[in-house]
């Protein structure tokens, strides 16, 4: 229980010893869901911090309300004891793990892999110009952007999947309703874990003063997102289902969707980005620091430069605009597995699971 | 750098829910005020950052309070646990003003939870601060920082000028340096009692004190307490007597909080050092009980006593932030806890005779009592028989001291010759006032806002 001993456990002994002083104060019940979850237990084993960790969504408020963090020798740091134990398991559960520590915790091999795609899409647009097609096809064919990107797509997602199975038989999750897909829908809708309990917000970047700026931040980019992808997969539908080819006009699903949802995520991007500089980093999993910022400037990048392509529509700016934007895109398809974007897939995961557990103590 | 030159409206001594209430009372009267807080920052709050709720009389529901509490409840809850070692006027005006209280700290930036789990009992009386009370103490902090209130950590006030019936001002030492002068037109006394001052405790407890553990903040050494005494300002409560809990003896010496508490002793059976029990554990539920333990085992040799459980029990209650000493047998168990094996495996035989069959209940008077013993278990008696053996050491462990500042109700502090024209006093500085014996649970923050906003509004009314 001393100081000096802490630095020899690992993060999930560390997060255990936390956990089990946190579990016998109780104060901060209704900041979220990590704490009703937590008394359910009295021990806890590692796939009880396992789902704890993927619960927190590290708003902070049981750290700047704790009265045991330092100087106070039991030296709680709650939000970065879970950051430390979430991060273990994103990287422990992926396939391969090497591949993921890399990425999660060096922005430079992600702007690595940016290089290594833009020599890529260069390349090809240099080299297979295609004869025929309009628009940004005209640079690169359909079909060989489908080949590039299907597979860029679906392999990751695999590997998501079965990172997702492991995390459901550690932490015991049980069967899945559609009730508990619901609820996990409504926290992550409304991001309800960054609200604080109370709907003041969560504590980030002005110390104990709670604010709305970083849930709304973090809306922009997943809503944002989302409206992206939706744009492309309307895009998709047109062009097989319909034989509707792009260029799109304003009103058609794949712009109506996809410039808000872009000029979004580049809102987004800068908030969350501008927030991330301004908290304290002690609060968090300190050597993902950077892999996260650059995750952050990553999905920024595919949204302004997808937009900056719409913009520059009929000039000889396509070309290379094209070759940046599939570059960003493939670089944030292929990391999916191996950088924070994993994050978006474990926490709803961790929602589903705990929707579920609650009916059972009920 | 700040200067401290200038002559302030209001000095407020004391960094706590009540110097707080009174800070942004005065501040928002349009008051030019100054807060001198002993602590460092992150130990800001005195006691107040370990409490948890507060206790609120309320007619009807009122989030996230449930049914209703009214006056003379509320009064009567008081009167069990003072004994009548109270105030009647001051009391039931601290009751009912306690009602329009709990709006007003939402207004300044508190937030409510529903009662937290296990605390079930008192989601009627009680409400529960979301985060506990180092997230009001931050909130008010930053509600003081808005209204401009000006803010000193480490600024330990050593001497209170009086001229007459008139404060003049203040000798801080901030951040250990020497001493500077704060003078102001009004000042609020609201820095808690002397716990933490283990020579004081020791002076009027007796040197066993020296063994206690203070469960809270150790900034609070009743300095401006004892200057003001000194001074002879009118002053209530024993002199003699703190309020202390059972909790686990492995705690540490300051500071250890909520965390440290044991709920264990119903379904134990408690030995001192010599092996021996000395108290029914079973007399009573333990929240009517536990703040009769602190002093039963402060006057055990040693200040220490030995709770032993069985496997059958061990599940009955909270956890304790320590894992208890776990052993197959009991004198295996004695070795470990540096008892005498022999004597309390005697003391568990003799017990476990004279347990008798029954129904267990273990969240009610289940009459399960022992026969023969000159220290009888008058519920909840089993016999221990079920390994493994659990063991958790108990020492008393300082939560306030009852000597105070009497004032009036209007806060105003007093002597012999008179009300100080302009100083006032709330919290644990004049809890004494009130409570003159025993504790209720969230009636130290109630004691806290009441008095530190009604000390706020005067002392703005006379800087005015």
């Amino acid at each position: 229980m001393s100081l000096d001993l802490a630095p020899s456990l690992t993060a999930t002994e560390e997060a255990r010893r936390q956990i089990e002083i946190c579990n016998a104060c109780r104060y901060c019940e209704g900041f979220c869901s990590v704490f009703p979850a937590m008394t359910r237990s009295k021990a806890f084993a590692d796939g009880d911090l396992t789902h704890l960790s993927n619960l927190c969504h590290n708003c902070r408020g049981c750290h700047y309300a704790c009265q045991y963090t330092a100087p106070h020798e039991f030296n709680l740091n709650i939000p970065a004891a879970l950051a430390e134990v979430r991060q273990d398991s994103w990287e422990r559960l992926a396939r391969p793990q090497a591949v993921a520590r890399m990425f999660h915790e060096r922005g430079v091999a992600m702007a690595g892999l940016l290089v290594v795609a833009l020599t890529l899409f260069f390349a090809l647009i240099a080299a297979a110009r295609p004869t025929g097609g309009e628009g940004f096809y005209a640079y690169m064919a359909h079909n060989l952007m489908i080949a590039i990107f299907i597979p860029a797509f679906v392999a990751p997602l695999a590997l998501i999947g079965l990172s997702l199975r492991d995390y459901w038989r550690e932490v015991g999750g049980g069967r899945v309703r559609l009730r508990h897909l619901a609820k996990a829908g409504d926290m992550a809708g409304r991001m309800k874990n960054l609200n604080g309990g109370h709907g003041d917000g969560c504590n980030f970047e002005d110390g104990d003063r709670f604010s709305q700026k970083r849930r709304i931040a973090h809306q922009l980019m997943m809503w944002g997102f989302l409206a992206c992808f939706a744009a492309t997969s309307s895009g998709t539908i047109l062009h097989y289902v319909f034989g509707w080819y792009a260029p799109y006009p304003i009103w058609a699903p794949p712009k109506l969707l996809g410039v808000p949802g872009g000029i979004a995520m580049v809102a987004g991007a800068i908030g969350l980005a501008a927030l991330k500089l301004r908290a304290d980093p002690e609060l968090g999993a300190r050597r993902v620091w950077g892999g996260e910022m650059a995750f952050i400037v990553l999905l920024g990048a595919v949204a302004a430069t997808g937009l900056a392509l719409y913009a520059v529509t009929g000039t000889e700016a396509v070309g290379p605009l094209l070759a940046i934007h599939l570059a960003t895109v493939m670089t944030l398809f292929l990391l999916m597995p191996f950088s924070k974007m994993i994050h978006g897939f474990f926490r709803f995961t961790a929602l589903v699971a705990e929707a579920g557990k609650l009916e059972k103590t009920r | 750098m700040t200067r401290y030159s200038d002559l302030y409206d209001i000095a407020v001594v004391g960094g706590g829910n009540a110097a707080l209430c009174a800070a942004i009372t005065a501040a928002k009267a349009g008051a030019r005020v100054i807060i001198l807080e002993g602590a460092p920052l992150p130990y800001r709050g005195g006691n107040s950052r370990h409490t948890r709720n507060f206790r609120c009389m309320h007619r009807g529901p009122m989030s996230p309070l449930i049914d209703a509490y009214e006056e003379d409840e509320y009064f009567n809850d008081l009167m069990l646990v003072t004994k009548g070692k109270t105030d009647e006027h001051l009391a039931r005006m601290t009751i009912r003003t306690s009602e329009e209280c709990l709006p007003w700290m939402q207004e300044h930036g508190v937030r409510f939870q529903p009662s937290l789990s296990g605390t079930l009992s008192l989601s009627r009386t009680n409400a529960f601060f979301l985060g506990g009370g180092k997230a009001l103490v931050n909130a008010y902090y930053n509600t003081a920082t808005d209204l401009g209130v000006t803010i000193v950590y480490e600024a330990q006030v050593r001497h209170v000028h009086r001229e007459g019936q008139a404060i003049t001002h203040l000798d801080v030492e901030i951040a250990k340096a020497p001493a500077v002068t704060i003078r102001a037109r009004a000042f609020v006394l609201a820095s808690g009692g002397f716990q933490a001052d283990l020579d004081w405790l020791a002076r009027a407890w007796g040197p066993s004190a020296r063994n206690f553990l203070i469960r809270g903040t150790p900034y609070n050494r009743g300095v401006v307490l004892k200057d003001m005494l000194d001074q002879g300002a009118d002053s209530v409560g024993d002199p003699t007597q703190c309020h202390a809990v059972a909790i686990d003896g492995r705690a540490p010496k300051y500071d250890g909080g909520i965390v440290t508490r044991l709920d264990c002793v119903p379904f134990s059976i408690v030995v001192n050092r010599d092996g021996q029990r000395f108290y029914d554990e079973g007399e009573d539920t333990w929240p009517k009980r536990y703040a009769i333990w602190g002093r039963l085992v402060a006057a055990q040799p040693d200040q220490v006593g030995y709770a032993l459980i069985d496997a059958k029990s061990i599940d009955l209650f909270m956890p304790s932030v320590f894992p208890p000493i776990v052993a197959d047998t009991i004198p295996e168990l004695a070795a470990k806890m540096g008892l005498d094996p022999a004597v309390v495996q005697a003391t568990v035989d003799d017990f476990n005779a004279a347990c008798r069959p029954g129904t267990f209940h273990p969240t009610e008077l289940d009459g399960m009592a022992t026969e023969g013993l000159a220290t009888p278990k008058t519920n909840w008696a089993r016999p221990l028989d079920t390994p493994p053996y659990y063991g958790y050491q108990l020492r008393p462990g300082v939560t306030f001291t009852y000597l105070g500042l009497k004032v009036s109700d209007s806060a105003q502090v007093h002597t012999p010759d008179g009300p100080i024209t302009n100083l006032w006093a709330a919290g644990e500085i004049m809890a004494g006032s009130i409570l003159g014996q025993g504790y209720l649970a969230g009636f130290g923050m109630t004691i806290g806002t009441v008095f530190g906003r009604i000390a706020g509004k005067e002392a703005a009314a006379h800087v005015a």
